[in-house]
């Protein structure tokens, strides 16, 4: 009966051993490989610091403006383009300035890392059955587990600070893009595509002459739920030396601050609607040939 | 063979996990519906054999599930087949390499699709200009070029437009004028008018009719639609379960069904407006009456006979010269439906 009643598991000691050995091993490997690795991310460490002191150290007009011109660009909405000054100039003027630029500075590298390696990997998914099969739960377990546990051996191997940071967010805000280019492409539709092998269009120009462009819509959603992610993880970022947001809302938070925590919190939120709107809107704008009566 | 632009050769084509196995079966003999109830495969084309001569419109007709689109997709090899030869110009598309695959199908045949597969987020010039961008033509070259097939289909005025601001007609007149701007001596038409309703069908015939006077393309044109069948064909072949049946031309059909199943399948028609003097007259050169030409329809001969007040007419060759006589008895007996069981002349 001791069979049914006691799950059959390790033994106390092997476990503790496995374990060991795990640790003991990868801790090796830092050791040998850390240092390498650091200088291998030094040059994107120093762009990092370069564009975030741009952000800060440039004069919050100008700042304002090119928020506002960016808005306009994507949108075409003047709307949008005076609520997302008024934000950010109530964020401004409640001092929160400085941090907002810093998360507004690791968003767009992560976003732009992400979209940079996503986009290239959807597109290899979408082509074979094969690399979709072995990525996807790849992707899978990127987004589910829980990103203290992969905090762990990237502060082992890269200490803290920016880097690890900037690591972490991917790690969490990539999936989105590549799942939706990988999707994008294979829902395009079979009649133009084989229209386009009628007329005797070889892999590139099938890619880019068709399947992109009719995937853009499906991608731009990959890349507006890529920025979004990539938000909600500014207080987990903060917590291996990311500056930014995330900072105060993590003091807020061992302090028992009620006021700062809810502050800097909705000026996170308050970037990520204004981010999800106007990407939405551009999305949107790319589709304008799918209407009936567009331009008469 | 000379004579034929494309012609096909023992063609079979098997859909199923293994069909090089199915194969067996099917040379041994066994039925579609036994090869799929016992061995799971689809038989899509037996035994296809089609000499298509140049600058004829040889339609393939059959109803759906007959391998018609299937079929058609052999040609540039859309579809590879199980067993059999395609030979285009003395040149078997099926040896092609992929490059000189993709040769033949920028230069040489062209493409109509049943649901126009036009590109959505191009214009209509930028989609008449496909097949040219795609062979490396200059922006400047192929956008004049297009032009001029834009203006011949009638869509002047629409060429900023996008396909989904376009009727189905017009975007069909789309998907012709990118198929002919490639200059591609053949074009291959799948079921091209069948999603149009039928005033606009009519309508695109005619556009096909007219261009085809002009180019002389060597036409493929796929259709469940008897009527169109006979309005556009030079040749028709008739498939059921991916056999052809019956080919041949329009007059010879309708004269001589093969089987229960075309006669019944041309039942319906109006005979007197599609079977011409040629098809029913009796050799002569000193026939009297009045004078019609070999192409001129049976209800108009009819006419003419009647008025004149005459038991027969005399059949006379383009050129005006005597060289037939029809009675109109005869015409009379070829306007009635052939009888299912008349011992008539069988096809094979």
């Amino acid at each position: 009966m001791e069979f049914f009643d006691e799950f059959p598991e390790l033994g106390r000691g092997e476990l503790r051993d496995f374990k060991k050995a795990i640790d003991f091993s990868f801790r090796s490997f830092s050791r040998a490989y850390g240092e390498t690795l650091e200088n291998f991310f030094d040059p994107l460490l120093q762009f990092m610091i370069w564009f975030e002191k741009l952000l800060i150290g440039a004069p919050w007009p100008i700042i304002l403006v090119v928020i506002g011109s960016l808005c306009w660009l994507g949108a075409r909405s003047w709307k949008l383009v005076a609520g997302s000054i008024v934000c950010f100039a109530i964020i401004g003027y409640f001092g929160m300035w400085e941090n907002t630029m810093a998360t507004l500075a690791i968003i767009s590298v992560a976003t732009f890392i992400c979209i940079g390696l996503g986009i290239p990997l959807g597109i290899w998914m979408a082509k074979s059955n094969r690399v979709q099969a072995i990525v996807t739960p790849i992707l899978d377990v990127m987004q589910t587990i829980p990103s203290f546990v992969y905090l762990i051996p990237v502060v082992m191997l890269l200490g803290i600070g920016k880097v690890p940071g900037l690591i972490a967010v991917c790690i969490y805000a990539a999936p989105p893009i590549v799942r939706l280019t990988n999707l994008g492409i294979r829902l395009v539709d079979e009649e133009v595509l084989e229209a386009s092998d009628a007329f005797g269009a070889n892999y590139k120009q099938r890619l880019w002459g068709v399947q992109i462009p009719l995937a853009l819509p499906n991608i731009f959603a990959g890349v507006n739920q890529t920025i979004m992610m990539a938000l909600a993880m500014v207080v987990i970022a903060s917590m291996i030396g990311v500056r930014g947001l995330g900072v105060p809302v993590l003091q807020a938070v061992s302090n028992q601050y009620l006021a700062l925590g809810l502050m800097n919190g909705l000026a996170i939120v308050a970037i990520a609607i204004i981010f999800d709107r106007v990407s939405q809107k551009y999305g949107q704008r790319l589709q304008a040939y799918r209407k009936g009566n567009g331009n008469g | 063979m000379a004579d034929s632009k494309i012609e096909i050769r023992n063609l079979y084509k098997v859909f199923g996990s293994n069909p090089v196995k199915a194969m067996k079966q099917v040379h041994a003999g066994i039925s579609k519906q036994e090869l799929l109830d016992q061995h799971g495969h689809v038989l899509g084309l037996r035994n296809i054999n089609i000499k298509i001569r140049p600058k004829r419109v040889q339609v393939i007709m059959g109803l759906s599930g007959s391998g018609k689109s299937t079929l058609i997709r052999h040609i540039n090899r859309l579809i590879e087949p199980t067993e059999g030869e395609v030979i285009v110009d003395n040149e078997d598309v099926l040896a092609m390499s992929s490059d000189g695959l993709r040769d033949f199908r920028r230069h040489k045949a062209s493409m109509v699709f049943q649901r126009f597969g036009l590109l959505p987020h191009r214009t209509v010039v930028q989609n008449v200009a496909y097949g040219l961008s795609i062979q490396g033509v200059s922006q400047a070259e192929s956008s004049e070029r297009s032009q001029r097939w834009i203006d011949r289909v009638g869509l002047a005025g629409f060429e900023q437009h996008f396909p989904a601001q376009l009727s189905g007609g017009m975007q069909q007149r789309v998907g012709l004028a990118r198929a002919l701007a490639t200059d591609a001596e053949i074009l291959l038409m799948d079921e091209a008018f069948s999603a149009l309703d039928p005033l606009i069908r009519t309508d695109m015939q005619n556009i096909l009719l007219d261009l085809q006077e002009e180019l002389h393309k060597t036409i493929v044109f796929i259709t469940h639609d008897l009527d169109e069948a006979l309005r556009i064909g030079d040749e028709i072949s008739i498939l059921r379960d991916g056999e052809v049946i019956q080919d041949g031309d329009p007059q010879s059909i309708i004269m001589r069904p093969a089987d229960d199943y075309i006669a019944d399948f041309i039942k319906d028609i109006n005979r007197g407006r599609v079977l011409e003097v040629r098809s029913i007259m009796k050799k002569s050169s000193r026939a009297t009456g009045p004078k019609m030409v070999l192409k001129t329809p049976l209800e108009d001969a009819l006419q003419q006979l009647v008025n004149a007040g005459k038991d027969s007419g005399a059949v006379t060759s383009d050129d005006g010269k005597v060289i037939g006589k029809i009675s109109l008895k005869n015409a009379i007996s070829a306007m009635a439906r052939p009888g299912r069981d008349k011992k008539g002349p069988r096809y094979k």
